[in-house]
């Protein structure tokens, strides 16, 4: 099999070669200079549209990514058998085996969840209390309770569940996306990224491009000032000027595509005219002056902080800016970009869960479930996947950080925890797979994060053993050597 | 279930064993077995097809007697005489539940078992003639000796400049293909300078070289830039890609290592020196195993602590430990070897020839690596700095010294009469020595409840009620006369909060006053108040302050407390006015009073009498031993140090003792630096095992492995021949051994792959069978012996040699211009039938920038430096753990590779460059051109003053002429002079932003900034910076033509 990247570098190179050399000297200026840069701007880009393998139900992907990891088991996976043995050890047989960040073993006792469950919409899904307006979006959502890894911390967990394993090097899920299917963006990136709150612990290894490109990279947008660095002409030097210096250094290096002919020269003048198109495109993105105040409001994008702000949640203005990124990645998806990670890193809750995850919920909750009705509304929900998860979940035993005071959080949990998606493809209002009785382990179902991207390409009409890359003489893929593909999750 | 959740299943459960009960498995033969009859056919059936010569599933062979006794990734299969505990037995009788072999085809019969089961209980008898006649050498390209070619015959030889030229050229005239021309003067020099030194030529270099007509001209011209201090930051740079060299942990918390640039300085030095590659690999990977490792050797070794380290919270240390020697591992394989080692971590490699055992026999070099550090010198230059001011300082320390000395030798009789004063008073205090006595029958109360629990160092610990005010009551008797003072010791314990002494949260207390009566009679009828004379404190809280002094004042809104030194002991003495003088024996009552309110009280504490008396003058410690020998017994050093200390005493010799002293304080510090480093461990080495699927927690104990190399290649072997095993220095010695093949060839092919941007072998990171075939396999052997050998001119493992060699070649000094012709021939160059273009690398894409405009340091080495960079980029790395501060004056536009690079948020102008991320190996950049990039060079703030300056630059030359000033800012930036046209297409520009900004007077200033140049206007200056600035921009000028 012909690996993905070898076929793109050469098509480009075909293309720009063939076109720019053989057209001669004066075929090629007119093409350069006229509707040809276009052209030529498609050929060389290597995020250009490309078929996928067959008939995809999602186009687009929101990645509503956790980071630190919430507790499933106050969120999302009733238990109540755990809240009868609230307190009581877990069996020595369990405990032996496993290993654990921070729970000192010995001391290690149940802990049952507060919360109060509703059943929610016709398919009957429980949620806890603290999501109840993600609650009424039941119907449309998959709710996947049997999730596991092998990967205890942060950043290596968080790598897996980006990257499809746990070390450095490998392309993210939106680089393999714009990889296998190109941009339909012309004037924004293809793959874009918005944080709230803190860094997470991966910091940019999460939305690394890897061995692939540079062009499959995550391009991050900021919360303060322009929305993509260096966006902003100098001060003093408006749009009209940076129009006529783009001009003149097109014509230079135009003067020296005629003269050397290397379709690298082509690429280049290709990268300026979209950066150009980018410097009108991206401050338009992020102008919510078009938006009814409906919308605005929907979102909580003006909304008042929450009486009882609190925890690492609490940081950087995240409840204003994790609406708005909810409804940003609304018009980058209408706009035709095809990945949007949006990370809130604020779940690592080994203490004070009660009141951290009370607030970090109330965060998420309001703008979750506008992105969701906004896009059914207009239309883009069908094709639009979203994906809720985080790299692990939290343990059903209390946390005794400090030994002789009562637990008040939960440490990490990879052995069993949850996720769940929405849109794009997804068959929702059902539950999949099962925790057991108190949630310690997976009872049915089993979801290896690998199956979890296996399905995602899926959803892309991507084969997710056929889209690879050859590095170091391995044809890596986003699963790795695992991956299989869930039939059931399909609509 | 995924095979994943099974492995995870394992793990959680209980480890499986492949003992199985020996009912299960079916009875041996009961027989003599023939191999060749019996057994052959079988193991050919049923095995062979994945376990012979073809093909080494899990890295396990059964086609010799050795390979089958030797096992496979999982450790031995066989024990020979005891089929029971054989695994492979066990697995071909289908009695284990989770693996059956063969995995595909007919299982072997019962009967078949019985007779494979008696073989091996008869000790596996295998007769040397019957094993499979195979080729057991691996024929794969890479792992060849590297052959001695001879340079072929080509036609076209008044081409030739050196002996790369005939196989370039006969592979082009095969093809019938003419190599392309020489590439014009402009072109060559700045080609040269990118490529030795990343720095573009300037003017003046340039315009001589272009005149220079000698032959010579060009050899010299690259023996010049090979002297340059620069050549080592260039190559350097090159060589930290590979080391995966950032100023960080990496990881979630990800910080700072301050000291990492100090290996960096090594790695220019080595190269400026052209340390040749084989002693620079030796120093690097095992440096610290040379004999008497000298300081920089053991530096080296900071290639492999450019690792990750994970500190986040919860980390099993072993874990990241073995990871890091796994990253070690790898890193070896694809610098020296150019194989993808890692694939064998985990399971035999599934396309080269490296078994897991031989990945964990390379493991295992690097497994008693401890990470540790070194002191190295800071640089040459600090220490030299530090030598003279060395010098100065100890003459002046001398010349005071004699100064004091000429005074000291008039103190003869003063000194003596300090002397007996001194003595007197020791004696005194000899004679009555301190000492501590407990109360008898001692009982402690208090006024609210307090439950009081005697320890056995005779202290009580408080517990129970905790009142905000309270007073202890302590009672006892004691038959000990001449008491001076009472003595009170407060004390930690971890049932105290934050670990007391006091009760309050955070561990403190107040005492706010003592009373201490006397009587002769138990129930105090008679009590006698004692009256104290003053009172001393370890430590006394500095605020109020609350002294120990303060507990005898009578005053209760005054006490002694201990902030903020809690958690530790602590004592008080309080002296009395007169000595206790007592017959028979008295009742002592004491009365701590703590009432400053919220609970802070005293947690445990020990009250005891002292008597005896503390000497009349204090001396140092020192001075006291001194004094205890008998002058005729004192050294000469002994009598001058107690001389020296009654100086500082005496008025005339005190300011001179005083002198000294600030002089001393001036000491200049050594410029010293602690560097990470690896250091062999010195005791407890560790074993290595095969980690069962590359899980450090799953180690295949039944074999250890120890240091080897691959089977492909030459042997390793312990240097001492006494030696149990090799060891890390063995593994750098057999990578640079004569005949190990791969490593000249991996280094001339990334030296090749630099000036080319194209290795001979296009995968420059894979030698093995999935990589590519090399394009010219002659001229590679003839490259790898010419470096690995030297030659008449040259050292062996020259890399400055080897360098000179390939761009003095015809060859390199081709044009690049594409060729039509060529296209369908050979659209990728692979035959070189002319240069490649490539684009400049991220450091160098700013040095260019910063270096035109005048305003790049070319300083080199030292620590890291932090240049502009845009608010809230840090902030994305984990809980905003680092502030980056913007550099200013010269650190400010340092070169490009001095740039702190932190990991997990590395500077954007960099990595959108392509600058690698540093958390891995590697062996080659790729250049993307993305519109990122475009907003880097038109936008951001350093390139931004670069346009700026550059235009200063400009304005400020001799020629007031247009087009002499935009010729310059052209050849400034690509050397050749610009076309009529280009001058015409850049003189439009200029019109047109000459026209807005002398329309637009606010944005004129706006853009010109703080820039002012004498003679222009703020138009004519901001005109000129949006010149430059599209200038700057010019493919051509980040491209290497």
């Amino acid at each position: 099999m012909t690996p993905y990247l070898n076929h793109i570098e050469r098509t480009r190179r075909d293309f720009l070669t063939s076109s720019a050399c053989g057209l001669g000297g004066a075929a090629l200026s007119q093409m350069l200079s006229n509707d040809g840069v276009l052209a030529a701007d498609s050929a060389a880009n290597p995020l250009a549209i490309k078929s996928p393998a067959f008939a995809p139900k999602a186009k687009n992907c929101i990645f509503l990514f956790q980071a630190a990891a919430p507790s499933h088991l106050d969120l999302y996976d009733p238990k109540p058998k755990l809240n009868e043995l609230d307190g009581k050890p877990l069996p020595a047989s369990t405990l032996e085996k496993v290993r654990f960040a921070f729970i000192k073993k010995e001391a290690a006792v149940l802990m049952g969840s507060p919360r109060k469950w509703t059943k929610h919409g016709e398919c009957g899904t429980e949620f806890s209390e603290f999501v109840p307006n993600i609650a009424t979006c039941a119907d449309d959502i998959l709710m996947i309770r049997s999730m596991f890894s092998e990967q205890f911390n942060h950043h290596p967990g968080q790598l897996l569940l980006s990257c499809g394993r746990a070390t450095f090097g490998l392309p993210s899920i939106g680089s393999w996306l714009t990889y296998g299917l190109g941009s339909e963006s012309q004037n924004l990136p293809g793959y874009v990224v918005l944080t709230s709150g803190r860094g997470s612990s991966g910091g940019a290894s999460l939305w690394n491009n890897g061995f692939l490109p540079s062009h499959y990279a995550g391009v991050l947008f900021r919360n303060q000032g322009e929305a993509v660095l260096n966006l902003s002409n100098p001060s003093g030097l408006p749009a009209e000027l940076q129009r006529r210096g783009l001009d003149t250094l097109k014509a230079l290096n135009e003067n020296r595509l005629s003269e050397i002919h290397d379709p690298e020269i082509a690429s280049r003048i290709a990268s300026y005219e979209l950066a150009f198109r980018m410097q009108s495109a991206a401050p338009e993105l992020i102008d919510l002056n078009s938006e009814s105040k409906t919308t605005l409001d929907a979102y909580g994008i003006d909304r008042a902080q929450h009486p009882q702000a609190t925890g690492r949640g609490n940081v950087l203005d995240a409840h204003l800016t994790f609406p708005r990124n909810c409804l940003l990645a609304r018009r980058l998806v209408e706009r035709g970009v095809r990945f949007v990670n949006i990370i809130y890193e604020a779940w690592d809750q080994h203490s004070n869960l009660e009141g951290d995850l009370k607030y970090n919920s109330w965060v998420v909750d309001q703008p979750i479930a506008a992105l969701i009705k906004d896009l059914k509304q207009r239309g883009l929900f069908d094709s639009t996947l979203i994906v809720w998860g985080a790299e692990f979940g939290r343990t059903p035993l209390g946390e005794n950080r400090t030994p002789g005071t009562p637990p008040s959080g939960r440490d990490h949990h990879p052995f069993s925890f949850t996720l769940w998606m929405a849109g794009g493809g997804i068959k929702g209002g059902q539950v999949y797979g099962e925790s057991d009785e108190i949630g310690w382990g997976v009872a049915k179902d089993p979801v290896h994060v690998n199956d979890f991207h296996a399905t995602l390409l899926h959803l892309f009409g991507l084969d997710h053993l056929k889209l690879t890359a050859r590095h170091q003489g391995r044809d890596f893929r986003l699963t790795d050597v695992g991956g299989k593909v869930i039939n059931r999750w399909l609509a | 279930m995924t095979p994943r959740f099974l492995f995870l299943a394992t793990i959680l459960v209980v480890s499986t064993s492949f003992a199985v009960a020996a009912d299960k498995l079916p009875p041996p033969a009961d027989r003599k077995i023939d191999f060749a009859k019996d057994v052959r056919p079988l193991l050919e059936k049923h095995c062979w097809g994945c376990h012979g010569a073809k093909k080494q599933e899990s890295g396990l062979r059964l086609d010799s007697r050795d390979a089958l006794l030797r096992g496979g990734d999982i450790g031995q299969v066989i024990a020979a005489g005891d089929s029971e505990r054989s695994r492979l037995i066990v697995l071909v009788s289908g009695t284990d539940s989770q693996t059956v072999m063969p995995p595909d085809g007919p299982q072997l019969k019962p009967h078949e078992v019985g007779i494979l089961r008696a073989w091996v209980d008869q000790g596996c008898v295998w007769p040397a003639d019957e094993s499979p006649k195979t080729d057991a050498k691996n024929t794969h390209w890479s792992y060849q000796p590297i052959r001695r070619v001879a340079v072929p015959n080509v036609k076209k030889s008044d081409w030739l400049r050196n002996s790369i030229d005939p196989f370039v050229l006969a592979e082009l005239e095969k093809r019938g293909i003419a190599p392309s021309p020489e590439a014009d003067r402009f072109t060559l020099i700045r080609r040269l300078n990118l490529d030795l030194l990343g720095l573009a030529p300037t003017l003046e270099e340039v315009d001589a070289f272009v005149k220079d007509s000698r032959p010579n001209a060009y050899e010299e011209l690259v023996d010049r830039l090979l002297k340059s201090p620069h050549f080592g930051e260039r190559w350097g740079r090159h060589w930290l890609d590979m080391a995966r060299y950032a100023d960080s942990d990496g990881y979630e918390k990800d910080n700072p290592r301050p000291d990492a640039y100090r290996w960096r300085d090594w790695v220019i030095e080595a190269i400026n020196s052209d340390l040749p590659f084989d002693q620079f690999t030796i120093e690097q990977i095992a440096g610290d195993l040379l004999p008497n490792a000298t300081a920089m050797q053991k530096l080296a070794t900071a290639f492999h602590r450019q690792t990750l380290t994970n500190t986040e919270g919860g980390t099993d240390k072993e874990q990241w430990r073995v990871e890091a020697c796994f990253d070690r591992t790898e890193t070896t394989g694809a610098v020296w070897l150019g194989l993808t080692v890692g694939c064998a971590r985990c399971h035999t490699h599934k396309y080269d020839a490296i078994s897991q055992r031989e990945y964990y026999q390379l493991f295992a070099a690097y497994n008693n690596g401890d990470e540790e550090t070194a002191v190295v010198p800071k640089s040459p230059e600090e220490v030299a700095a530090y030598t003279t001011a060395k010098q100065k300082f100890d003459a002046e320390v001398a010349d005071v010294t004699a100064k004091l000395r000429a005074e000291q030798a008039k103190l003869g009789e003063a000194f003596a009469a300090w002397e007996t004063k001194a003595q007197t008073a020791l004696a005194e205090s000899a004679a009555q020595p301190l000492k501590l006595h407990a109360l008898d029958d001692l009982k402690v109360e208090s006024d609210g409840n307090v439950t009081f629990v005697a320890q056995k160092d005779g202290s009580f610990l408080a517990s129970g009620a905790n009142p905000n005010s309270v007073t202890y009551t302590i009672t006892g008797k004691t038959k000990v006369t001449g008491v001076t003072a009472l003595r009170l010791d407060v004390l930690p314990d971890n049932s105290l909060p934050a670990k007391g002494p006091g009760r309050v949260a955070h561990g403190n207390f107040v005492l706010s006053e003592m009373t201490v009566e006397v009587s002769p009679n138990a129930d105090f009828a008679n009590a006698r108040k004692l009256e104290f004379a003053g009172a001393k404190a370890d430590f006394e809280q500095a605020d109020k302050p609350w002294r120990a002094a303060d507990v005898i004042d009578g005053n209760e809104g005054t006490g002694w407390a201990i902030a903020p030194q809690f958690g530790k002991e602590h004592w008080a003495i309080f002296g009395l006015k007169d000595p206790l003088a007592i017959e028979g024996h008295v009742f002592v009552r004491a009365q701590l009073r703590q009432l400053y309110g919220q609970q802070h009280s005293i947690g445990r504490f020990k009250l005891s009498l002292q008597t005896g008396i503390e000497p009349s003058i204090t001396l140092p410690e020192n001075v006291q031993k001194l004094l205890a020998v008998k002058p005729e017994q004192r050294s000469a050093e002994q009598s001058q140090q107690l001389l020296d200390y009654y100086s500082s005493l005496d008025a005339a010799t005190k300011t001179f003792v005083q002198q000294l002293d600030e002089l001393k304080k001036k000491e200049p510090a050594k410029p010293e630096l602690t560097v990470r480093v690896v250091l062999q461990r010195a005791k407890d080495p560790r074993k290595t095992f095969v980690f069962r699927r590359g899980e450090f927690l799953e180690p295949l104990t039944e074999q250890e492995v120890v240091p080897a190399g691959f089977s492909t290649l030459p042997p390793m072997r312990p240097r001492d021949e006494k030696a149990v095993m090799s060891d890390r220095l063995d593994l750098a010695r057999w990578l640079v051994s004569a005949n190990n093949p791969l490593t000249p060839r991996v280094t001339v092919n990334h030296i090749w792959r630099q000036l080319f941007g194209r290795g001979i072998v296009a995968s420059v990171n894979d030698f093995g069978v999935r990589g590519e075939k090399p394009s010219h396999p002659e001229l590679l052997d003839w490259l790898a012996a010419s470096f690995r050998d030297g030659n008449k001119s040259s050292q062996p493992w020259s890399r400055k040699a080897l360098i000179k060699l390939i761009v003095t070649s015809a060859t390199y000094r081709q044009v690049s211009r594409h060729r039509d012709e060529l296209l369908e021939v050979d659209p990728q160059n692979v035959l070189l039938g002319r240069q490649n273009r490539l684009r400049v690398e991220a450091e160098i894409v700013r040095d260019l920038s910063l270096d035109v405009a005048g305003l790049l340091s070319k300083k080199i080495g030292g620590p890291s430096v932090f240049p502009a960079l845009p608010p809230g980029i840090t902030d994305l790395s984990y809980a905003g753990n680092f502030k980056w501060t913007n550099s200013t004056g010269e650190d400010r536009n340092r070169r490009g590779m001095y740039t702190f690079f932190k990991r997990t948020a590395p500077h954007p102008n960099l990595t959108t460059f392509d600058c690698p991320d540093a958390n891995l190996t590697c062996v080659e950049r790729r250049a993307s051109n993305t519109p990122l990039q475009a907003l880097i060079t038109l936008n951001n703030e350093t390139f931004l003053e670069a346009s700026q300056a550059f235009a200063k630059r400009l304005l400020s030359h001799s020629s007031k002429d247009d087009a002499a000033r935009l010729t310059h800012a052209f050849r400034l930036c690509v050397a050749r002079v610009p076309s009529d046209r280009e001058l015409h297409q850049l003189t439009g520009l200029l019109t047109a932003n000459r026209d807005f900004y002398r329309a637009h007077q606010d944005d004129s200033k706006k853009l010109a900034g703080a820039i002012e140049v004498s003679g222009a206007s703020p138009d004519e200056t901001a005109a000129w910076i949006a010149t430059a600035r599209i200038v700057l921009n010019l493919d051509e000028f980040i491209t290497r033509e």
